[in-house]
């Protein structure tokens, strides 16, 4: 009993809990919205029947005439099943491997802004290295994840030597590595022939059937491994009390011996590796290194932590409720798609999910406060 | 000693009278009365947490008094807050200023008082105003249009006067106006003092400095413990009599001194100084003896910690702790087994939203697990230990420090020192603002590390004089950036230590005279 209780006060718990309720949600409002279509369709056949003179009785047994409810039974039915949640998955792996990194940022009371570009760089880079360096795909990922890291560093050097903001710095980071991907590219697209690729294509790809005990493709399998390690390295490393220490009192953590810019340069070179790691999954989504992909996904990124109960002045987060973040907004977006939401109204939800999650976040601050 | 009010006695612009103001158990007024009439000065002295601040507080309408009254020209005043008490004519000078550095003379001396029509600001008036303001003090620094960020500290104190001035104030406060003046800025503040007597303002002028209160004031208060304990004219009183009026009270028997043995110098220091302050520090600091040292807010004594822990830098001097010579950054002097607890126990000493085991463990997370890895179950032990040993009253160590109340949150960062088991302890103000139960479980705690196998060096800063005749055995004290000599605990007394402070000579027993 005590054991549920604890459970139960765990923050991301109650944020899973949205989740599934967020989730169930869309399961019958797919399912609603399927029937309510072909409610309406019916009768468009009905009355076009009509006019043709066909007697109602008759018009009944039309063939094209489809059973509202069963069709919305099935819809949500897709919407709980295995493809759909794989999928889901799928789709989560991007956003959920950069905001990893975004995470400890954001634990330590910074904030990176370039973790869009860096996705785009590590993307051109591996494609680069595969396509005009002759490496294999091991070195070309690796070849990207470093050039990622290396980014990162650089904004956590600056950050530290010239006592800018992580806001400025990281956002003139967003220019420079997007102009920099740009200019390996040449402003184009690299293409990757598909022998070069070996395995590099399937890592968000569909599981085959001969390989269903694998249940989800590799790159969410290393979404979750890494997810487990950054989590576990957080509570029980001494980096990870670090990163806590520095975003909750940088003075105090200075006082203590903490070495405050060893930490962030750190936390900055991780945030950038993970990204790296996400551009890895990008370009093995689309077999192609693309400059100008991934814009804009920082905020997303950012979106997903701050859900997950981050807290943009430091010292707080999960990595639980991160990931928990990540699935909620793919879910929307998945659930508005299958509805024929226009995606206009997709991106006014989101925005709403943010805030009230925040604000529900913080009303729990001030209660136990 | 305060005398009835009485309505008709209009010749005093400000009067005050059975002021009482407890906060939870402390009495920090109980009841002050003060009287200026237009065109003097009144001082106001008494050592910190006298109560001065409490008071002008209560002036300004910033908090409301349990009891007492006030009336300004003889009509009552009852300021809801500090807006209300600068539109009829009560306004504050505080040692940090309240001006915005970006915007210009002018902007300032008129902020939130602007004159408009329909919204539209008429910049003629404001500059007509403002030049009215200002003219006084014939100082060319002084225009209109300058940026306040540009001007001098003396100046800028001068826009803050200026402002009082545009808004036809009748009382003016002046809390520690010298402390971060220049010579020459604080004679043309005397001067200025002068004519804005002249034109009939009642003053009143806070200060720790008596040298100064006796050249500006006419009037003096002292107040100690929240009380009156003095009322005189300044040209009728000494200044031993007034500093015997700030420190008359006996040292209560909180202090447990076993008898301590003095080893080994473990932290030497010559002639060091830092950016601003210290200005020149020297001190020799022993195993199994407490050092303290005294001085006023401001003094730059905690700024000589930050600099010996490498928390501020050094520009010169020599620092050496035990076997390691020269200025180290805190990873460093952790290392060499030295801590420090902050004077600032909210900003820099904890981290408020971590745990009490996070807070204990944070300067030396080794030893609690294998591979290098904190197990927090570890820290959790080490920390119920000393939970257990300094009795911090708390539901399991995972509860977040900001939980705890002042005294307990205290012996968490005093916790951290033990538990890292340092040799040299650099303590600033480890008392402030927490019960007496907590206070005298430090002392007793400070007595046993003094004492200890082996016994631990200790350096001390506190403005509690009492505090630290009854702890420390030796004490050096720090009077604007320079630290005198140390002196054993029997040659000094709190009126000697306050003269001291204060910038007065000190008359040695023989009768020589030291500075």
């Amino acid at each position: 009993m005590s054991l549920l209780r604890a459970i139960y006060r765990q923050p991301s718990f109650k944020l899973a809990l949205a989740l599934v309720a967020i989730f169930l949600f869309f399961v019958v409002a797919v399912g609603a919205h399927e029937a309510l279509n072909i409610h309406s369709s019916n009768r468009q056949v009905l009355s076009r029947l009509q006019a043709e003179g066909v007697s109602p009785a008759e018009a009944q047994k039309d063939p094209s005439l489809l059973d509202a409810w069963s069709e919305g039974y099935w819809a949500s039915v897709r919407f709980l099943g295995r493809p759909n949640l794989e999928m889901i998955a799928r789709h989560t792996t991007i956003v959920g491997i950069a905001a990893l990194g975004m995470t400890l940022v954001i634990i330590a009371g910074g904030i990176d802004l370039s973790v869009g570009s860096i996705i785009a760089l590590s993307s051109v880079a591996i494609a680069w290295l595969l396509q005009y360096a002759g490496a294999g795909p091991w070195t070309a990922v690796l070849g990207g994840i470093a050039a990622a890291a290396f980014c990162g560093m650089v904004s956590g050097l600056l950050i530290t030597w010239l006592r800018v903001v992580p806001f400025i710095v990281t956002l003139g980071m967003l220019l420079i590595v997007r102009g920099a991907a740009k200019g390996i590219a040449r402003e184009q697209k690299i293409d990757v022939d598909m022998d070069r690729l070996v395995w590099l294509d399937d890592l968000l790809a569909s599981v085959p059937k001969d390989r269903s005990w694998m249940l989800v493709p590799l790159g969410v399998w290393i979404l979750i491994v890494m997810a487990v390690t950054v989590a576990l390295m957080l509570r029980y490393t001494r980096l990870g009390r670090h990163i806590f220490a520095v975003g909750s009192n940088e003075e105090t953590a200075r006082l203590c011996g903490v070495a405050v810019d060893r930490v962030k340069v750190a936390v900055f070179a991780l945030c950038a590796a993970f990204a790296g790691l996400a551009g890895v999954m990008q370009f093995s989504y689309l077999s192609v290194g693309d400059p100008t992909g991934a814009t804009g996904l920082e905020l997303n990124v950012i979106a997903a932590v701050v859900i997950g109960g981050g807290s943009l002045s430091g010292g707080e987060g999960s990595i639980l409720g991160t990931v928990v973040g990540a699935l909620i907004m793919t879910v929307i977006d998945t659930g508005c798609g299958q509805m024929g939401l226009p995606n206009w109204v997709q991106e006014i939800i989101m925005g709403v999910i943010i805030i009230v999650a925040v604000a529900l976040d913080r009303l729990r601050h001030r209660r136990s406060a | 000693m305060v005398e009835r009010i009485d309505p008709g006695k209009s010749d005093l612009r400000l009067q005050m009278r059975g002021v009482c103001k407890r906060f939870g158990a402390t009495v920090a007024l109980d009841d002050v009365g003060v009287e200026v009439a237009p065109g003097r000065v009144l001082a106001l002295v008494g050592e910190n947490g006298a109560g001065k601040s409490t008071l002008m507080k209560v002036l300004s309408g910033a908090i409301k008094p349990d009891a007492g009254e006030m009336r300004l020209d003889g009509q009552s005043y009852r300021p809801g807050n500090p807006l209300e008490a600068r539109r009829v004519g009560v306004a504050m000078i505080y040692q940090e200023f309240s001006l915005t550095p970006h915007l210009s003379v002018e902007e300032n001396i008129m902020l939130g008082m602007e004159p408009a029509i329909l919204g539209v600001v008429r910049w003629k008036e404001v500059r007509r105003r403002s030049i009215e303001a200002i003219k006084e003090f014939d100082n060319p620094e002084l225009t209109p249009d300058a940026r306040v960020s540009k001007l001098s500290v003396g100046s800028q104190q001068l826009v803050e006067i200026a402002r009082a001035l545009a808004i036809g104030c009748r009382v003016l406060v002046l809390d520690e106006p010298t402390s971060s003046l220049t010579r020459g800025d604080v004679e043309r503040l005397f001067e200025i003092i002068g004519r804005l007597k002249e034109q009939g303002k009642a003053i009143v002028y806070i200060s720790h400095f008596i040298e100064e209160v006796k050249r500006v004031a006419d009037e003096v208060t002292v107040l100690r413990d929240g009380r009156v304990v003095g009322n005189s004219i300044v040209a009728s009183i000494s200044t031993d009599e007034i500093i015997a009026q700030m420190v008359g009270r006996k040292v209560e028997d909180l202090y447990p001194r076993s008898a301590r043995h003095p080893g080994e110098v473990i932290l030497d220091v010559k002639d060091l100084s830092g950016v601003e302050k210290p200005r020149s520090a020297s001190l020799q600091l022993r195993r199994g003896e407490v050092l303290g040292i005294a001085g006023l807010i401001g003094a730059g004594r905690t700024e000589l910690l930050r600099s010996l822990f490498g928390l501020d830098p050094v520009r010169s001097g020599q620092i050496k702790l035990g076997l390691y010579a020269g200025p180290a950054s805190p990873v460093r002097r952790w290392a060499q087994g030295a801590g420090i607890i902050s004077e600032d126990r909210k900003e820099e000493g904890l981290a408020l939203a971590l745990s009490i085991s996070d807070n204990v463990t944070l300067s030396k997370l080794r030893g609690f697990g294998p591979l290098g890895l904190v197990l927090p179950g570890r820290q959790d032990r080490a920390a119920r230990r000393w939970i257990h040993k300094l009795g911090i009253r708390c539901l399991s160590p995972r509860q977040p420090v900001q939980s705890l109340s002042g005294g307990n949150q205290q012996r968490v960062a005093l916790a951290r020192l033990l538990q890292h088991d340092v040799d040299v302890l650099l303590l600033d103000e480890p008392t402030r603002g927490i019960d007496v139960a907590a206070k005298a479980l430090i002392y007793k705690l400070i007595d046993e590390l003094a004492c200890g196998h082996p016994p631990k060096a200790i350096l001390m800063v506190s403005s509690y004089l009492p505090e630290l005749l009854g702890v420390c055995d030796r004490v050096a004290v720090m009077c604007r950036g320079r630290l005198g000599p140390t002196r054993n605990i029997e040659d000094i007394d709190e009126h000697k230590l306050m003269l001291e402070a204060t910038g007065q000579t000190i008359r040695d027993p023989a009768g020589e005279v030291k500075s």
